[in-house]
């Protein structure tokens, strides 16, 4: 059984919402009480019309980053809702249902632990916020961030500020790695393996991606926590829309995930 | 003034005529702490079955314009799990609770009202005979409320077992939904509630396949509320037991208007989706409408619709 958490919905103050790649989106919501409560894994279900009924659905978003007077979240345009989401002006205000989900357990690495963070396109958005966390605890941080081609590559930068070690992953080639993100992981686990005793991997990302992660995982005996993303109506656990398949029986991406553990799930 | 929003259904008096429909408000657990569920008029609680049943291949849920498709597929962890954990949970309350069982065949149904009607028994049960995500085999209908005859035979053999009120859920997806309605009637159904979800899918053009991962799905929220209306108004025209109206109630407004309609109650569902806390607040605009009319009682409203 999923822990309940305390989730409300809140009315927070949009500070910014701009384009950051084709189609990817950073939206900075000043709002105190998600502050006090979110956690790295968790998501929000946003309201993106009010008065309403077409959009009719909240819209999920994993956090991205938790900062001292809101949140962000980095989101891709892909359909109606997330169009009017991106039109949305700074100074408005917008309908925050959250936090929602169980977060990503950190209890079990240390600062000998290499970290292995796999993120696939607009999947880096709830692990930013990780990785800015296990950070502030010193530890060991290897990010695979892979997309399409190196425009559609965002917060690399700021990821590398913080003391991160970014191994960049694009399909075309045209920066960094060509391939799949989980080869490059492959290839950096070859080399650099065996001079950690003990590893852990968090992964968000397209389905294929998370499969191909969790093989990894599997094949080298790596502990390893991934998001399921499945279409939800309510975030809360009613609707049992987002039902994930696992060896434990049906589990929803909504209260019990959207993190997993690797092991368990079923494809 | 002050309102009197209580209404009488079978002999129970409800502290107000909003209720959350089946399969939109879990057993009440998910909205605490979001909804003071002592406010609601009744909680319907999911459908539970005799086994527990892992429901339909994802994905289960899609937005289409003001409503959404579902295709759950009555997931849930059986009846014996629901008395233990959700019905015990819902009891706590002072508002009404509210079970609701299927089968795939008539004796699960009399089965699951027989261990509904034994030790802790909810208020009311709702037979949930129109479920479009699942097939009743037997027959020559799919769903077994799309059937008279079979409707009056079963609603007869649960009233003989049920220790409590039945409710009996319709579907649209008939041709004329008074005849049902009449075939719950003639079989002691204490009340009817309707409409459950009308069939309907969804197509992605560009990846030229379904969006629900069992094709096709139930069409619930705002988009069929005018279809829903006309099937209570037609419905409270045809039989004299009461009517508990759902389709498409998003506030209190909503709930007037099917209550002009006829309905004596109403269930808020895929709301509960878009607003968790949004069923006070539905209370509260209804009770303020009878207020601005100067209408005292809840009930006066009922059917009085000004043709």
């Amino acid at each position: 059984m999923e822990k309940r958490r305390e989730k409300r919905t809140v009315r927070g103050i949009i500070t910014s919402n701009k384009k950051i790649a084709e189609n990817l989106f950073l939206m900075t919501i000043k709002e105190k009480w998600l502050v006090t409560k979110s956690k790295a894994g968790q998501f929000v279900n946003v309201k993106v019309a009010e008065n309403s009924t077409d959009p009719l659905l909240r819209i999920p978003l994993g956090i991205h980053q938790i900062k001292k007077e809101g949140i962000s979240l980095l989101y891709k345009v892909v359909g109606r809702g997330t169009k009017i989401l991106s039109s949305k002006q700074a100074k408005g205000s917008i309908d925050v249902l959250g936090p929602l989900g169980t977060p990503f357990d950190i209890s079990n690495t240390d600062k000998n632990t290499m970290v292995i963070v796999i993120s696939g396109g607009h999947g880096l958005a709830p692990l930013f916020a990780l990785s800015e966390e296990l950070r502030r605890k010193k530890h060991h941080v290897e990010f695979f961030m892979g997309a399409r081609t190196g425009e559609h590559l965002v917060r690399d930068k700021e990821l590398k500020k913080i003391g991160v070690i970014v191994h960049k992953v694009t399909d075309d080639g045209s920066c960094g790695f060509k391939g799949c993100v989980t080869d490059a992981v492959e290839k950096v686990l070859a080399a650099q393996g065996k001079k950690y005793a003990k590893k852990q991997i968090f992964a968000c990302g397209p389905l294929p991606m998370i499969k191909a992660v969790a093989a990894i995982a599997a094949r080298e005996k790596i502990p390893a926590q991934v998001t399921r993303d499945e279409y939800m109506a309510c975030g809360i656990g009613a609707c049992r829309g987002c039902a994930v398949r696992t060896k434990e029986g049906i589990k929803l991406a909504c209260t019990d995930g959207p993190v997993f553990d690797a092991a368990i799930l079923e494809w | 003034m002050k309102i009197d929003m209580r209404i009488k259904i079978a002999g129970i008096t409800f502290d107000n005529p909003v209720w959350t429909a089946s399969g939109t408000f879990g057993y009440g657990q998910e909205f605490e702490g979001l909804v003071d569920l002592n406010k609601v008029g009744a909680i319907v609680a999911k459908t539970v079955t005799l086994n527990a049943r892992d429901g339909n291949p994802a994905p289960r849920v899609v937005e289409t314009p003001s409503g959404m498709l579902n295709s759950i597929g009555l997931e849930n962890k059986g009846i014996d799990y629901f008395k233990k954990t959700g019905l015990s949970f819902m009891k706590k309350f002072r508002t009404k609770a509210i079970a609701s069982i299927a089968g795939s065949t008539e004796e699960e149904f009399i089965k699951c009202a027989e261990i509904m009607s034994k030790d802790e028994t909810p208020d009311a049960i709702e037979v949930n005979l129109s479920c479009p995500n699942v097939h009743h085999s037997a027959g020559k209908y799919k769903l077994f409320a799309q059937d008279p005859e079979l409707i009056e035979r079963l609603v007869g053999e649960i009233k003989k077992v049920s220790k409590v009120p039945v409710i009996v859920k319709l579907t649209p997806n008939v041709t004329d939904i008074t005849e049902t309605a009449k075939a719950a009637e003639e079989g002691g159904a204490d009340a009817v509630s309707l409409v459950n979800t009308y069939l309907g899918m969804a197509v992605d053009a560009e990846t030229m396949k379904p969006l629900l991962g069992n094709v096709v799905g139930g069409l619930s929220g705002p988009a069929i509320k005018p279809i829903a209306l006309r099937a209570v108004r037609e419905v409270y025209k045809s039989i004299s037991i009461p009517i508990i109206g759902i389709g498409g109630i998003m506030s209190g407004l909503d709930v007037a208007e099917f209550m002009l309609c006829g309905a004596r109650a109403v269930q808020v569902g895929t709301a509960n989706f878009v607003d968790p806390s949004g069923i006070e607040n539905i209370i509260k605009e209804f009770e303020e409408y009878l207020e601005r009319k100067n209408i005292k009682n809840a009930e006066d409203i009922i059917g009085k619709l000004k043709v």
